[in-house]
């Protein structure tokens, strides 16, 4: 008798915790990119004061295992700073919709005392990464900065050990603007750099520039700008050298010209004034949803992101989207609809 | 009812019903072994199609290279015996100088204990924390060593500059120091354990106390301190997180120990988060050298360690 008691007890609180919160607030998870992750985790954090019922759980588990986790159906949404690929996309039987929801550049962060606004040329920018150009004052990087006194130093090169959207997009600039890089490097999420030294992470990459003098590393711009590392200016394709600042981002990302799937790279800006390298990084939705009230809480939290969200971008080192992408990013949103 | 018939009889019904303990044990133990079968057998499933693709020259093959879909390991596997090697160098003299001087009774027995302690202590640190150690201390103090060493002896290969922060050196001198409590805990166990009267007869015969420690007490206890070595080397081939976070993680081969390397267990943690397919089953056949590498030299460290508690107890 008294063990029937218990156990019962025991069943209704069992019951009472699995099930009550599903019946009173909406629960959404996603999985994915590093990179945006702590913008995501902002805006969670703020639309649940706006919209209580709404608990979004983001987890930055990295942009390839965010696309496995979306094509397994274990989330309801998933984010990547390569989008998907059209194999990748194939593979899910509801369809995809890919929304970029927030961008950033990448900069060449180095390490000299003394050293300020270092220009970098095109050649330059590659011939460090194959490791052609090894010191400092090399004519190549002497010649676009009259005014430095470069040393006499070895150029130590840093680069991102683990696989990462960062190292795809830096990687797809330097192809695109060097075929020798294209040759003996390539595009990819991890590469085998002829030269240098690698950091896991941002953060490690970030420690390894600003523990060595005479490093140079690439790293997303909130890293650089957090740590007060010396960022270079670098060669656009019109030639000019830009120093690279939310600004700069922004010119870039404006112009970009948009295809119906909405995953396109910048891979060679051609503006006066872009900076070169910057990426978008897209969020990854089913076109189709079974459960209505998910479908709503889902779309009210995504249109959150990119209106009210993008206000916390430039804080944490993102560049918010441009107008002219909110709007595409939210005719795309449109387009999910209920099974 | 007195007590002892009741004991007797519980004893005798408790003789009588199925024995739960030996059950128990028999499924933790079975559980164990199963769980070693099933963890290879998965990482040779999934390494199957890089092992079916590359054979035997995913090991000579120096080319890491995902985009091109070329997979060969050979730095790393050099990177980890290496590094390894490097850090036994500097662990060896240093741990058994510990447990020569902890076994022996230079100091009162209290302090000894308390060192003892500290250097046990050792490897109770995790890993991330010594890896964020050697990233603040250790690297600026390897850096300008190494720094002075190219200047100095830079025509020597292994000394070779650029000097790195993050090299092979670096990461062996904080390996060295993760390793050191196993060298000095099981060397110590192995000094302690010379019979008393092997050392008496030493002294007896008129030899002075380092007489009698590098003439009879270091060489009867030898094989253990073999063995610590052997078991160290096994956990230094093994580390991951410490190694990945100041090796530099680079997969080209190069003499210099002040250039950045690349190990197969820092290879794992890096590269399994974002890889796919190919990489994937090439970084489980990584996986699998690895668990290969490190069983062969716990195996010798085991099997040598039996051997010297085997003479020993014929002594005793």
């Amino acid at each position: 008798m008294k063990l029937k008691t218990t156990l019962a007890t025991c069943l209704s609180l069992a019951t009472s915790l699995f099930l009550t919160p599903k019946a009173s607030a909406q629960q959404i998870s996603g999985a994915g990119a590093t990179f945006p992750a702590s913008l995501y985790q902002r805006w969670s954090v703020e639309f649940n004061k706006v919209q209580p019922a709404v608990k979004v759980n983001y987890q930055s588990v990295g942009s390839g295992a965010g696309v496995k986790n979306f094509t397994q159906g274990v989330v309801d949404f998933g984010a990547s700073d390569a989008a998907m690929s059209d194999a990748e996309i194939a593979k899910v039987k509801q369809g995809v919709v890919m929304i970029p929801a927030t961008a950033g550049i990448i900069v060449f962060a180095y390490n000299l005392p003394g050293v300020s606004d270092l220009n970098l040329s095109r050649e330059a920018m590659s011939g460090i990464y194959l490791g052609s150009i090894k010191k400092w004052n090399d004519p190549m990087i002497v010649k676009d900065n009259p005014n430095a006194k470069l040393p006499d130093l070895p150029i130590q090169v840093a680069s991102r050990s683990d696989g990462s959207g960062t190292t795809y997009v830096f990687t797809q600039h330097l192809s695109a603007i060097s075929s020798k890089f294209s040759d003996e490097v390539g595009t990819d999420k991890s590469v085998t750099f002829p030269v240098g030294v690698g950091g896991k992470g941002n953060e490690g990459v970030t420690a390894l520039v600003k523990q060595s003098i005479g490093m140079i590393g690439y790293v997303e711009y909130g890293y650089a700008r957090d740590n007060g590392l010396a960022m270079a200016h670098l060669q656009n394709k019109s030639g000019t050298f830009v120093e690279p600042s939310m600004e700069s981002g922004t010119a870039t990302l404006s112009a970009v010209q948009f295809p119906e799937n909405l995953r396109v790279w910048p891979e060679d800006p051609t503006g006066v004034n872009d900076y070169p390298i910057a990426t978008f990084t897209w969020l990854l939705f089913y076109k189709e949803y079974s459960d209505e009230a998910k479908l709503k809480a889902l779309k009210e939290f995504v249109n959150y992101g990119l209106t009210t969200g993008q206000s916390f971008a430039e804080d944490l080192g993102y560049i918010p989207l441009p107008a002219s992408v909110v709007e595409k990013s939210q005719a795309a949103l449109a387009t999910i609809i209920k099974k | 009812m007195s007590a002892p018939t009741s004991q007797s009889n519980s004893l005798a019904h408790y003789k009588s019903g199925p024995d739960f303990f030996r059950l128990l044990c028999w499924l933790a133990s079975a559980v164990t072994v199963l769980t070693l079968g099933w963890i290879i057998f998965k990482i040779v499933e999934s390494a199957w199609p890089a092992i079916h693709k590359f054979g035997w020259d995913f090991l000579t093959s120096s080319a890491w290279l995902p985009n091109r879909e070329r997979f060969g390991v050979f730095p790393f596997i050099v990177g980890t015996v290496v590094s390894s090697f490097v850090a036994i160098l500097m662990a060896f003299p240093l741990g058994l100088a510990i447990a020569i001087f902890l076994s022996e009774n230079f100091l009162p027995a209290p302090v000894r204990q308390v060192i003892r302690f500290v250097v046990e202590m050792l490897a109770a640190i995790p890993s991330v924390v010594y890896g964020l150690w050697g990233i603040f201390v250790v690297i600026p103090l390897s850096k300008s060593f190494a720094d002075w060493m190219v200047s100095v002896f830079g025509g020597v290969p292994i000394f070779a500059g650029p000097a790195y922060g993050n090299s092979l050196f670096t990461a062996s001198i904080v390996l060295a120091i993760m390793i050191l409590p196993t060298i000095t805990a099981i060397s110590r166990n192995s000094l302690s354990s010379v019979p008393k009267t092997l050392r008496e007869g030493a002294y007896a015969l008129g030899s002075t106390r380092w007489e009698a420690i590098l003439g009879v007490i270091l060489p009867s206890a030898a094989p253990g301190i073999v063995a610590a070595t052997i078991l160290a080397l096994g956990r230094a081939m093994g580390e991951t997180m410490a190694v990945a976070m100041l090796i530099g993680n680079s997969s080209r081969l190069s003499w210099s120990i002040f250039s950045p390397a690349g190990t197969l267990a820092g290879l794992l943690a890096n590269q399994f988060g974002e890889a796919q397919e190919l990489q994937v089953n090439s970084l489980m056949y990584a996986a699998l050298i690895l668990i290969i590498i490190t069983l062969f030299v716990n195996m010798i460290g085991e099997a040598v360690l039996r051997y010297t508690q085997h003479q020993t107890a014929g002594i005793r």
